[in-house]
């Protein structure tokens, strides 16, 4: 059943809607429009001098190895930052959720982190992992494993992975908790009474009907690892060793704000645009299928 | 707007104070800077000595996050149509405000118009020179100024049996003094640098006398190539990741990452800007000293001078903006040029004296005798008259340029590839970053 509201008047909804829509209108219409208008221009840094070139800054930016580069980096950025934040925050949120003392100070604890701004958490990551200084990469020297994330890029990978994952956890598992407590105990109960040990429970009957918070969860993650980590990257790594840790929208900030090439800029973020519309569209078509509502 | 137009008021009826008149009439000037803690503490003191000397014009300071976003930040905002009066620009920008045209004012233009005059030889050769155009007129207004100098922990040098009065000045030196430093165990590592491609290659080009980039590093014309494939960089290049294969050097990353290893003894010889000198007093537990930087003498017998790093201040011009203002900018510009307050200002940043004058007073003053090693980076700054390699470097995009020769150089010193790979992956990127910018501002 279905319920309607039916407005007599034509004008009110568009006025309840207006603020939204302005919103909308001026912070993410305009600037997406400026970006593609300006990725087919190219510019000094002071906009003095502009002349229109086409699809030219898309076909430098397709033909540059190092942008190539990026995209393997970011693709391997996110899958490993999504991993590892839903299936900790997943564990966390499980744990969690066990009958014990002090639960509600155990939870308020685990979401912590949430509320750390990235280029804090970033530092007090370098305070763990520098080599010379950090109290992790001082001991991983002391056992002589070479740790030297400065200079080994596979190292450096691991860290910005560890420290934008980290970040993410607490928001993964306050939505995974809400889940599971939204799951009917009585559920559970009969499978126990039917024997079924804690692990089948789990696989069999928990995490299905938890499905349409992991899916929820997987786009936001990856829209986190793609386009939120810009100030864990740029605290820990800048991008670097040589480029290791430069995902897409690290480059795109360097080339705009720094590099002050805004036609170049501007170009990747379209193309970013064009990626992100691309994977909600599979995931939305494909994965969605499969959940259970 | 209410209390102008009331004031304007009193004003016009002969009622108001002559201090309110006064105050009324000031020129407000905004001026955007770079600076945090205690150089920011200091620029405000600077300024606020500025309004007290006289009754024209308010000079407001406003910290705008590091180099790169204020520089930005300046450019969005002329963009918009409100710049700032005066913006502080990191060196590596330079090409970029001077490519700039209509946006900035060229400080020996605006001086003209206020009918100030000022000498551009009252400042050290290497500062002057790095602002100046091809005839030698000053376009953006010196500021603050450091050089790269090399830092010993003299503990260390005992401890290695070196001697720590007759201290290395050769980078032969600097190699015998690391290997003692190693087989002893003096320090954890011997050698680092912060800002490895101004260090290692920039400093290195001008003190050698070697063109890093053709048009005399850019002067001449925004045409250039850098020269980064010729011999003396692939000399440099094997000479670094000699000390790193040998494990004498310990890369510390990209800009100033690496500062912070000398000071906590970490390395026993480090690179670092001038500017860092109040860290290392305040941090290192140990003697130290600071010292030029090395050269190869079988390359060059007396070397040149350095090149600086820091910033200058940038008068930008916009639409309908008034002669009084530009006016007030000129006289705060002829504030900062006295030798007077340079000495101040040198003594209390760290910060190299922009004038002559104001060196040789600290001088008198036994200024360098209290605070040994404090010249070093002056004398490496005037030691000769600069050359057109020694001047400094219009390069365009030369922030890009700068990491792109640090990436090749990672990759190098990881193993990735060999010196002369590095080189010549650097030398075509940065050329590619060259035309870019040579297209875009074309015209």
């Amino acid at each position: 059943m279905e319920r309607k509201t039916v407005f007599p008047q034509r004008l009110l909804p568009y006025l309840l809607l207006a603020p939204q829509l302005l919103i909308t209108a001026v912070f993410f219409f305009w600037p997406a429009a400026q970006a593609v208008w300006f990725s087919f221009l190219r510019q000094d840094a002071f906009g003095i001098r502009t002349s229109f070139v086409g699809f030219e800054n898309f076909t430098e930016l397709l033909a540059d190895p190092t942008y190539h580069e990026a995209l393997r980096n970011t693709a391997v950025f996110a899958t490993a930052v999504s991993l590892l934040s839903l299936g900790l925050g997943l564990l966390f949120a499980v744990l969690a959720d066990r009958r014990i003392r002090g639960a509600g100070l155990y939870r308020t604890l685990l979401i912590w982190p949430y509320a750390v701004a990235p280029a804090v958490a970033a530092v007090l990551w370098i305070f763990l992992f520098h080599p010379q200084v950090g109290l992790i990469g001082r001991w991983l020297n002391g056992l002589g494993l070479g740790w030297d994330y400065k200079l080994n890029g596979g190292q450096a990978m691991l860290v910005v992975i560890l420290a934008a994952a980290w970040k993410q956890v607490a928001y993964n598992m306050i939505f995974f908790l809400a889940g599971l407590q939204s799951i009917p105990p009585s559920v559970l109960e009969a499978a126990a009474i039917d024997g079924a040990r804690p692990w089948q429970r789990f696989w069999t009957i928990t995490f299905p009907l938890l499905s349409p918070t992991t899916f929820f969860l997987i786009v936001v993650n990856l829209v986190y690892a793609c386009f939120d980590t810009f100030g864990v990257i740029d605290a820990l790594t800048k991008g670097g060793p040589a480029k290791a840790t430069e995902t897409l929208i690290y480059r795109a900030y360097v080339d705009g704000r720094v590099n002050l090439d805004l036609g170049m800029s501007s170009a990747q973020s379209v193309v970013l645009m064009v990626v992100v519309i691309l994977l909600t569209m599979v995931q939305f078509r494909y994965v969605e299928r499969r959940v259970h509502y | 707007m209410q209390r102008r137009s009331l004031l304007a008021g009193s004003a016009a009826l002969g009622l108001a104070a002559p201090g309110l008149a006064r105050a009324q009439a000031r020129t407000e000037i905004q001026l955007w800077h770079a600076m945090t803690g205690a150089l920011g503490e200091t620029i405000g003191e600077e300024v606020k000595r500025f309004n007290d000397s006289q009754g024209r014009t308010t000079v407001v300071p406003s910290f705008k996050g590091g180099y790169v976003d204020t520089m930005t930040g300046a450019i969005a905002a002329w963009r918009a149509g409100s710049p700032p009066h005066i913006v502080q620009v990191f060196e590596v920008g330079t090409a970029t405000m001077m490519a700039a045209g209509p946006a900035i004012k060229p400080v020996h233009t605006l001086l003209g118009e206020a009918g100030i005059t000022l000498d551009p030889k009252r400042y050290l050769a290497g500062v002057r020179g790095y602002y100046s155009d091809t005839q030698g007129r000053l376009i953006s207004m010196p500021f603050n100024s450091s050089s790269a100098v090399m830092w010993l922990n003299l503990d260390a040098f005992e401890k290695a049996g070196l001697s720590t009065t007759a201290l290395p000045k050769t980078w032969r030196e600097v190699r015998a003094a690391a290997e003692k430093i190693k087989a002893t165990g003096a320090a954890p590592a011997a050698v680092t640098t912060a800002w490895p491609t101004w260090v290692l290659f920039e400093q290195m080009a001008a003190i050698h006398d070697i063109p890093f980039a053709t048009k005399a590093n850019g002067f001449e014309g925004m045409d250039c190539e850098l020269q980064l494939t010729q011999p003396f960089f692939q000399k440099q290049m094997d000479f670094v990741l000699g000390l790193q294969k040998d494990g004498l050097f310990k890369y510390g990353g990209r800009d100033n990452a690496a500062e912070g290893l000398f000071p906590a003894g970490e390395a026993a010889i480090g690179f670092n800007s001038s500017a860092g000198r109040a860290r290392v007093a305040r941090e290192a537990k140990f003697k130290w000293a600071s010292v030029p930087l090395p050269y190869h003498d079988d390359v060059i017998a007396s070397p040149k001078n350095g090149v600086i790093g820091g910033a200058s201040l940038w008068p930008l011009s916009a639409k309908n903006r008034p002669v009084e203002e530009y006016r007030g900018v000129a006289e705060f510009f002829r504030f900062l040029s006295e030798p007077a307050l340079d000495q101040w200002w040198h003594q209390q940043t760290g910060y190299v004296p922009l004038t002559l004058a104001a060196y040789e007073k600290s001088k008198a003053e036994g200024y360098y005798t209290q605070n040994a090693g404090a010249d070093a980076a002056i004398i490496q700054l005037s030691r000769a008259e600069p050359t057109p390699n020694s001047m400094g470097f219009r390069l365009g995009g030369f922030v890009e340029i700068r990491n792109i020769i640090q990436e090749e150089l990672e990759k190098a010193l990881q193993g990735q590839q060999t010196g002369a790979q590095a080189l010549e992956n650097a030398n075509r990127r940065g050329n590619v970053v060259l035309r870019n910018f040579e297209r875009a501002n074309k015209g």
